[in-house]
């Protein structure tokens, strides 16, 4: 080592270093209000000692119990004339003797008991005259049934008659049973794990397609001129708007014609079937040239299919919801098999319009695209030029109204010039200096656009936590573990689609290469390079994600997202720290259990 | 007939790979391209299915413009030319059958292929190109469980499910020992002579490019140097294309 530094200043920077360290810890410790003096409070401390004592107690098992109750009379005060009756004790059974039976408040007796049963226990008590119970200490009885104790006469009303001090000796009859909040809780941590599971899988699916869009080597590669974008961009709404319209006047039209159970049916496979006869006719793989004819007929007979593909779905919507809410009932302890098929046909009505606006989206917007594309591959540049000037400007400003639509909806200003105008203006402008400053036929990086914009999102979505996600869907669906599944899905979904696309980023370029060079289209190339190399990581990161989720589900009960999180709040709030302790319990046995098993299967699956 | 004219390759950041280079290639012929490592042979062949996209320069295969082909075109063009690269590029989680049938691709209706349906006819062929490379036996094998050089004939088997007519081989050999590698030449040679494939394969050892090639280019630093057969590159050739200091071995 060659430091050319004096000593001096080394070393005074070092104690710099130390003092600036010193001073961060001392703002820390101000700030988080870090108070020794509390942690040696006599009250805080007992406090202490009993949560604890009752937390290493889960209350999970109990006992039925058999009291036996003696009692012996007793005057609060002694009466003026000095006249008590007492019973002479049965000795035969359990009987208590007190040293005296006449006391003012606060006098100290001797309580005895003989003949009772060895070993038990329970509380003695002081009955008023109105039989109401005060607790005078727990008594418990040596091997020959007998205890002794001192009690304090407590402060009542004087009364003349007779009160009652009652031993209760409390015994354990019968074999050890779940207590009601073991069943309960048991219940509950069901309900958590499931919970976990469903958002799993949701998230699971959802994340999948997106990982490929946050894929760097994938999208990288992306790459189309501006024609091609422009269109794809004007396409996108056309065909959402189509698809959307599509599905909801499709729908409306066969709400005469899906009266039936038999109907729904016999449509199906009637949809199924001409969808299959047409797509035999229609699919040949990779004929050179064809008539334009044949051209639009096989367009015509692709929408064909695709209408009845979604008439099929809704078909096959209305038949699981009708079948679903007609075999709950039959199938018994089953049911839910029913109320699943039920609830799919609910989902499908969600899901099928979606469903259509984007893959008609998808399927115009591409068409489009590949339009602008050979527009571009085969035109002259001055036309490319001109033609990108106009698409380029109306792209822009149907981009930068949509934008507006959603900002209006946010903030409702609902005024056409601010939501409308302005921002399609501004667009087109966007759009025209984009369509100038590059050159015609350039090809501009759309994949890695994609990209930062599916990672933004990603990062922005993941840095919510679950627990405030959890908020918004218990204002949408309500309190309970379906609001609690949706929260953490979509927390899943921003998680796994990043660790998913990493996986992808990883993966050997060589077969990638060599898939591609046969001739695969992308699609092919995905399955067939990308897919083989990344099921298995991708299955080890859904049990990982799994094993999160039980965890997180634990505690998303605590804003009403269901789960064993509202049972543990709840019984926290209750200061029923045993209750607590045995949902504790619970939660560390099944994340425990989570992740070995998890573990166990990912050294299977990798 | 393959003519390659005033190909140029300049990758981002300025790196020349190729820089003007011109040559034909007749069908049928097995071309050698030689050079040092970093001359540009991978990008030349690369070039040649546009793997890699060529900054300039024309790539005239049949009398059709390879550098101009739109994308849907350059698919149909690429299922004619197979590759076989010098890491072997199987899929290594996939079996063998699989990563030769990867070489229909680009002939299979495209729906079916997603869900790893072929044609029963591709799957025969794909187990005779096996057999014809004797690894028949291991088709229902994982690829990561051969040998180097058996999953460089499951290399060659794919590049011929694809019927081609141009197969290029990036250094096909460099990764095998010196028996393994004359058998996959062997391989090579046959598939040139017996179903008149044109061959162009890049090559370290010009021992093996005496032995099988009809005809060798040479690339040093991106430029053509030599374009001839192999007897015709003496040892003041030799200097030229891999420079001064260089030795001949093998």
């Amino acid at each position: 080592m060659n430091n050319k530094k004096p000593s001096l200043l080394r070393s005074l920077g070092t104690a710099l270093g130390v003092l600036l360290v010193v001073v961060v810890l001392a703002y820390g410790v101000n700030v988080t209000k870090v108070n020794f003096e509390t942690t040696r409070s006599e009250d805080r401390l007992t406090q202490l000692k009993r949560v604890i004592r009752a937390l290493v107690k889960p209350d999970v098992i109990e006992y039925d119990t058999e009291d036996t109750d003696v009692e012996v009379p007793f005057y609060l005060p002694c009466p003026a004339d000095g006249e008590i009756e007492i019973p002479e004790p049965d000795t035969s059974g359990p009987y208590l003797v007190a040293s005296a039976y006449c006391a003012s408040p606060k006098e100290v007796v001797i309580i005895e008991g003989f003949n009772f049963a060895p070993g038990g226990k329970g509380p003695l008590n002081f009955i008023t005259a109105s039989s109401v119970k005060k607790q005078l200490g727990n008594i418990e009885t040596d091997e020959e049934g007998y205890f002794q104790m001192e009690v304090e006469i407590p402060t009542r009303q004087p009364i003349a008659e007779a009160q009652q001090i009652r031993a209760t000796i409390r015994r354990q009859v019968g074999g050890p049973k779940l207590t009601e909040t073991a069943i309960v809780t048991w219940e509950k941590i069901i309900e958590t794990v499931f919970m976990a599971l469903l958002a799993t899988l949701i998230g699971t699916a959802i994340a999948i397609p997106i990982s490929f869009l946050a894929a760097r080597n994938l999208m990288a590669e992306n790459n189309s001129p501006l024609t091609s974008v422009a269109f794809s961009i004007i396409g996108w709404p056309i065909g959402i708007a189509i698809g959307g319209l599509a599905a909801i006047g499709i729908r409306n039209l066969m709400l005469y014609i899906t009266g039936s159970s038999l109907i729904n049916l016999g449509g199906l496979i009637l949809c199924l079937l001409f969808i299959y006869l047409i797509l035999r006719l229609v699919i040949k793989s990779g004929e050179e040239k064809e008539p334009v004819m044949k051209k639009v007929l096989k367009v015509l007979a692709y929408i064909l299919a695709a209408i009845l593909g979604l008439a099929a779905m809704i078909f096959l919507e209305y038949l699981s919801r009708s079948v679903g809410k007609a075999i709950i009932g039959p199938l018994g302890p089953f049911g839910f098999l029913g109320n699943f098929l039920y609830q799919m046909g609910e989902a499908s009505t969600l899901i099928v319009p979606a469903i259509a606006a984007l893959g008609t989206g998808a399927v115009i917007g591409s068409t489009l695209g590949g339009i602008g594309q050979s527009i571009s591959d085969k035109a002259s540049t001055p036309t490319v030029k001109i033609v990108n000037l106009l698409t380029a400007a109306l792209a822009g400003a149907v981009l930068f109204a949509l934008i507006g639509a959603g900002i209006n909806w946010l903030y409702q200003i609902n005024n056409l010039i601010k939501t409308l105008y302005w921002p399609a203006g501004v667009g087109a402008v966007v759009g025209l200096i984009l369509a100038v400053i590059t050159a015609p036929k350039q090809a501009l990086p759309t994949g890695m656009v994609v990209y930062f914009i599916t990672r933004t999102i990603l990062n922005g979505t993941r840095s919510v936590e679950a627990l405030v996600m959890a908020i918004v869907f218990v204002i949408w669906v309500g309190i309970g573990p379906f609001a609690g599944s949706l929260a953490l899905a979509l927390h899943t979904v921003a998680a796994l689609a990043k660790l998913y696309s990493e996986q992808v980023e990883s993966i050997l370029p060589g077969p990638l290469e060599a898939v591609q060079a046969t001739g695969a289209n992308r699609l092919q190339t995905i399955v067939y390079a990308v897919v083989p190399q990344i099921v298995s990581p991708y299955i080890s990161f859904t049990m990982y994600r799994w094993d999160i989720n039980v965890r997180m589900s634990t505690i998303i009960g605590f804003v009403g997202g269901g789960g064993i999180g509202f049972l543990l709040q709840q019984n926290i709030n209750l200061l029923d720290y045993r209750a607590a302790s045995v949902q504790m319990l619970a939660i560390a046995v099944v994340v425990a259990l989570m992740d070995y098993i998890s573990s166990v299967v990912r050294e299977r699956m990798v | 007939m393959l003519e390659i004219k005033n190909l140029t390759k300049i990758y981002e950041g300025g790196t020349q790979a190729l820089d003007n280079v011109s040559f034909s290639v007749k069908p049928g012929e097995f071309l050698a391209v030689i050079g040092l490592s970093g001359s540009g042979k991978s990008t030349l062949l690369r070039c040649i299915n546009r793997l890699i996209e060529p900054t300039e320069g024309q790539i005239i295969w049949n009398g059709e413009d390879i550098t101009a082909a739109s994308q849907d075109e350059m698919l149909r063009i690429r299922r004619k030319i197979g590759m076989i690269f010098q890491h072997f590029n199987l899929v290594s989680r996939s079996r063998v059958i699989t990563n030769v049938l990867a070489g229909r691709l680009g002939y299979v209706n495209p729906a079916m292929s997603l869900v790893n349906r072929f044609p029963k006819s591709d799957i025969e062929m794909a187990i005779k190109q096996l057999d014809r490379v004797s690894i028949a036996d291991q088709a229902y094998k994982r690829a990561d469980e051969l040998s180097g050089g058996q999953q460089q004939r499951v290399g060659i088997a794919r590049a011929m499910t694809q019927e081609p007519e141009i197969i290029l081989a990036d250094e096909p050999v460099a990764s095998l020992d010196p028996v393994l590698a004359h058998s996959i030449m062997q391989h090579l040679e046959t598939i040139n002579k017996e179903d008149g494939v044109m061959v162009l394969c890049s090559l370290h050892f010009l021992d093996l490019v005496h032995r099988y090639a009809d005809r060798a280019v040479a690339l040093n630093e991106g430029k053509l140097m030599f374009d001839g057969t192999p007897e015709e590159i003496d040892d003041d050739k030799f200097k030229e294309i891999y420079g001064k200091e260089a030795e001949r071995v093998g």
